[in-house]
């Protein structure tokens, strides 16, 4: 059994403190270790997107990362967007247009998607398809997708959520 | 009556999916759950000379190591999933696949050994302590060679590689053959395709000693089949085995074989261990060991009057079937059932012989041998027109089903194993508007004329289609009003991201004067419903829909009966709204229907014979046969000569697929069927080289279009609704993926006009059409 390593991150704006092994993958230990299994896994080998987390902000692959490496920083994972009740913008307007059908792909979407409208409030078509052609999507053949980011775009200028 | 049916009304099930919320199978999680992997063969073909399992055993976390010896009597080839069709004199050998490989291995994929650790991390290790002697065999690669004498045998049992031959006909073929004009004969080839859904198979089993209780989690498109058959391999009865199919992240067809080998062995597992099993595939086996499809060879003949009637089409084709034939000949059935479109063709031969090979099991993915059918018969039809001098588009017209010929008769049998026949259409209005839709007429008289003298070479395709969908034999629901007001709906087929729980709910929201948010529906839970066969060959809007549709209004009467008695009220002066019962003129006179369903179960005092308590319902319906949807899709492309990428500059699709129960949902189908059908036709395929390796076993070498190779899609509806049903409804499922490589075919041709060639294949690629069109120029 190989030895374990202290990790602290914060997820979701949590604290969490653990002990890993060092080839844990940061999705397993998302999912598994720490009970957020709305983080998805594809393929494990970093094609498909939908294991997607922002890193300090910025879109990874967490199927390519190990857990260790996220010693010391701040993980925001689907499950941080929003909930039922009081859903995210981007998630509204997913709902909205149509953008998921067996949900799988999703969570990789959205949090490709929330740093990408933050930095282009304004984009159009081909923009869009090209900030999520690194998601693979088997059943929306990605138009209500490509549709309910424009609808988030559009509700995101507006200061009314959801 | 408010309606709620042909609303786009947003999906109830999506709150919970886009926040994280929904349970997918590997999200279970029981404590004390140990891990599974299992050992692969490598090879294609081999003998197994002996396992060696110490290893794997002493390292520490493993818990157990099975191989199929380690099972002894358990070790049993799995169920048969689909008799042979009543067809006269034919051929069926059953070779089932095996729970784990015994005596040889059959295809680089297959089981060998089952690890069972306390981490998958230390599963997978152990797989690799495993020692397996292998005597290689020579390998059944090729799908014509398969049938030499000469050739090595997949199973040693058979005399050949032969795993079915059958014959179907209408009319008399040669006779017509003999009068023809013309004669129209090519070689049509297929390859394999992955359906690539974004969630890979898993399973988890619990079985509890002391309950004797067995719960599954599966990723099965069929939970009540699977539990049947696991009762049945167990020996327990039914109601001690529960499967749950939860949330399933797309099926396209794969997630349906009863009883892959993993569900065969993670219960079997949890059994013999008395422990909860758990086992995710990862994408390299969901690449190599989840069923494929396509895979068919075909000599294929039409022949036609001068004038452009067809007189009849026949085919004589090899379909792969891979290294067992669990799932019988529901694909070349389906091929054979679309092999003349939306044609009236009064002869018709075909022969197929199935035929086994040392590679993946193929059973029906997305399209399920449609697209074979309808790829071979618009092929032809446009070698034809273009022999003849006619418009594709003139040629087609003049060979629809008329509307007054329906109920159009076959007379071959199709995969319900009933008489082929098509119930209702009326094509030519659908044609008209894909025609009108994309400006056919003024494209190709004006602006293809204008792009090709700037030297773009731009085509346009236009292909219409049939498709059989929802076949029997039956689905069923139970409906009942709880006392907090919600309807409860169960239904035994499972769900896999086709908006069920909303376009159901709109079903029994209209009947009831309920919100469609205030029906949950309950799917995929043998212990909520415990009949029914699955969600297969596009038949949940068809089947499950008229059953869920029968059980409400059952429900309806009773709760119309008991408040007319309450409310004193005759029953035609009630109305259903809002979650009430109301007398129509006096508003105040009401009471809720979940007030209604207290008043239904009375605690105490007398009630009259007959009486069941609560308002509930079970209801079922079984189709008399299958309900034939229609479209026509067409695109116009421009075709980059030197990359051979394609823009597409515009996709249209006109349908009709009967009564909508939900537009938004419906389109979303669509959508995503023309987008797995792109990548059939011009970005998939699995490449096997002649050892029966797949080389392109990853995501980053099998090509699922992105949103940068989907194009918008414009879609019409129009309606002609099955008379065989309650609700007039048609499915849908797989319509958008159907034409697509005959789509393909027609628009890269029409793009080169000053080349002569025939696209005869699928899938293309880039390299592949760039191949075809350079061998041409090669060869003049
Ligand atoms: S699971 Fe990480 S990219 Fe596919
Ligand atoms: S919604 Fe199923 S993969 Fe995207």
């Amino acid at each position: 059994m190989s030895d374990l390593y202290q990790l602290t991150v914060s997820i979701n704006d949590t604290e969490y403190q653990r002990s890993v092994e060092p080839r844990l993958l940061l999705s397993d230990f998302l999912r598994h270790d720490i009970g957020l299994s709305g983080t998805h896994v594809g393929c494990e080998h970093g094609v498909c997107g939908a294991c997607t987390v922002l890193f300090d902000g910025q879109p990874i692959r967490s199927c390519l990362m190990f857990a260790i490496q996220a010693d010391g920083h701040e993980i925001l994972t689907v499950e941080g967007l929003g909930t039922p009740d009081d859903l995210h913008v981007i998630q509204e307007a997913f709902w909205e247009a149509h953008g998921l059908q067996c949900g799988f792909c999703t969570p990789g979407f959205l949090m490709t998607l929330v740093p990408f409208l933050e930095e282009n409030p304004d984009p159009d078509e081909a923009e869009i398809r090209h900030a999520i052609s690194g998601n693979i999507c088997r059943c929306t053949g990605y138009q209500n997708i490509v549709e309910a980011v424009k609808l988030a775009a559009e509700n995101m200028k507006t200061p009314t959520r959801g | 009556m408010k309606t709620s049916i042909g609303e786009p009304i947003k999906r109830n099930e999506d709150p919970r999916l886009l926040t994280g919320k929904a349970l997918f199978v590997d999200d279970v999680n029981i404590t004390g759950m140990l891990h599974a992997a299992f050992l692969r063969s490598d090879y294609a073909h081999a003998r197994i000379k002996g396992i060696d399992t110490s290893a794997a055993r002493e390292r520490p976390g493993v818990v157990a190591v099975y191989t199929a010896e380690d099972m002894g009597e358990d070790w049993a080839p799995g169920p048969s999933n689909v008799a042979p069709p009543p067809a006269e004199e034919i051929i069926f050998h059953s070779r089932t696949q095996v729970p784990l490989a015994k005596g040889k291995v059959r295809y680089v994929g297959e089981p060998i050994a089952i690890v069972v650790a306390e981490s998958r991390y230390i599963a997978e290790d152990a797989v690799e302590d495993i020692f397996v002697d292998l005597e290689m065999l020579d390998v059944v690669a090729d799908l014509e060679a398969a049938l030499d004498p000469e050739t090595i045998l997949v199973h040693d049992d058979l005399d050949s590689n032969l795993a079915a031959h059958m014959f179907q006909g209408k009319g008399d073929y040669e006779a017509a053959k003999a009068s023809a004009d013309l004669v129209i004969s090519r070689r049509i080839d297929f390859d394999r395709g992955a359906a690539a859904a974004m969630e890979n198979r898993g399973v988890i089993a619990h079985w509890e000693e002391k309950a004797q209780h067995l719960t599954v989690w599966d990723t099965t498109q069929a939970p009540i089949p699977i539990r049947n058959g696991l009762a049945a391999r167990h020996g327990l009865p039914e109601n001690q085995v529960r499967v749950i199919a939860p949330f399933i992240g797309g099926g396209f067809g794969p997630k349906i074989l009863l009883h892959y080998p993993e569900e065969i062995m993670i219960p079997w597992v949890s059994i013999q261990l008395c422990k909860p099993i758990k086992w995710i595939e990862d994408r390299r086996e969901n690449f190599l060991a989840t069923t494929q499809e396509r895979q068919q060879i075909h000599e294929a003949e039409m022949i036609l009057s001068k004038e452009g009637k067809i007189l009849g089409v026949s085919h004589t084709f090899l379909h792969d079937t891979g290294a067992y034939d669990p799932y019988g000949l529901t694909i070349p059935l389906n091929t054979e059932s679309h092999a003349t479109g939306g044609y009236d063709v009064p002869n018709y031969h075909s022969e197929v012989k199935v035929v086994f090979t040392n590679k993946m099991i193929t059973t029906p993915v997305r399209g399920a041998g449609r697209p074979q059918g309808i790829f071979l018969v618009e092929r032809l039809l446009d070698i034809a027109a273009k022999e003849l001098g006619m418009d594709p588009v003139e040629i087609r017209k003049l060979n629809f089903i008329p509307p007054e010929a329906f109920p159009y008769e076959r007379e071959i049998i199709d995969q319900a194993f009933t008489p082929l026949i098509l119930d209702s259409g009326n094509y030519q209005p659908v044609m008209d508007k894909a025609v009108e839709t994309i400006g056919y007429h003024q494209f190709i008289s004006e602006e293809q004329p204008r792009l090709r003298a700037e030297g773009k070479h731009i085509g346009i395709g236009i292909i219409p289609f049939v498709e059989t969908t929802g076949v029997g034999p039956y689905e069923g629901a139970r409906i009942n009003v709880d006392p907090s007001g919600v309807i409860n709906v169960a239904t035994g087929v499972g769900t896999q991201g086709q908006g069920h729980f909303t376009s159901f709910a709109q079903i029994v929201a209209e009947q009831l004067g309920v919100d469609v948010s205030d029906v949950n529906l309950i799917t995929g839970d043998s212990a909520e419903f415990h009949w029914g066969t699955g969600t297969f060959a596009s038949r949940g809007a068809v089947v499950a829909a008229n059953a869920i549709h029968a059980s409400s209004k059952i429900v309806r009467d009773k709760v119309l009966k008991l408040a007319s008695k309450i409310l004193e009220a005759p029953e035609e002066e009630l109305e259903l709204e809002g979650g009430f019962v109301r007398v129509a003129d006096i508003p105040r006179l009401s009471i809720s229907l979940g007030d209604l369903a207290l008043e239904a179960n009375p605690l105490r005092g007398t009630v009259e014979p007959g009486m069941e308590p609560g308002l509930e319902a079970t209801a079922y319906f079984g189709p008399q046969y299958g309900a034939a949807a229609f479209g026509v899709h067409a695109m116009i492309i421009e075709v980059d000569p030197e990359t051979m990428m394609i823009d597409i500059k515009r996709y249209v699709v006109a349908e009709d697929c009967g009564r909508i129960l939900n537009p938004l949902i419906l389109e979303g189908q669509i959508h995503g069927g023309v987008a797995m059908g792109i990548g059939n036709a011009y970005y998939e395929q699995l490449i096997y080289d002649e050892n029966a390796q797949l080389l392109n076993a990853s995501l980053a070498d099998y090509l699922v279009p992105t949103a940068c190779e989907i194009p918008h899609i414009e879609i019409e509806h129009l309606e002609t609704r099955s008379p065989l049903n309650p609700l007039g409804t048609k499915g849908v499922g797989e319509a958008g993926t159907i034409p697509v490589p005959a789509l393909y075919a027609q628009a890269i041709e029409n793009a080169f006009p000053d080349h002569d060639f025939e696209i005869l294949e699928m899938p293309l690629s880039p390299n592949k059409l760039f191949e075809i069109l350079y061998k041409k120029e090669v060869g003049r």
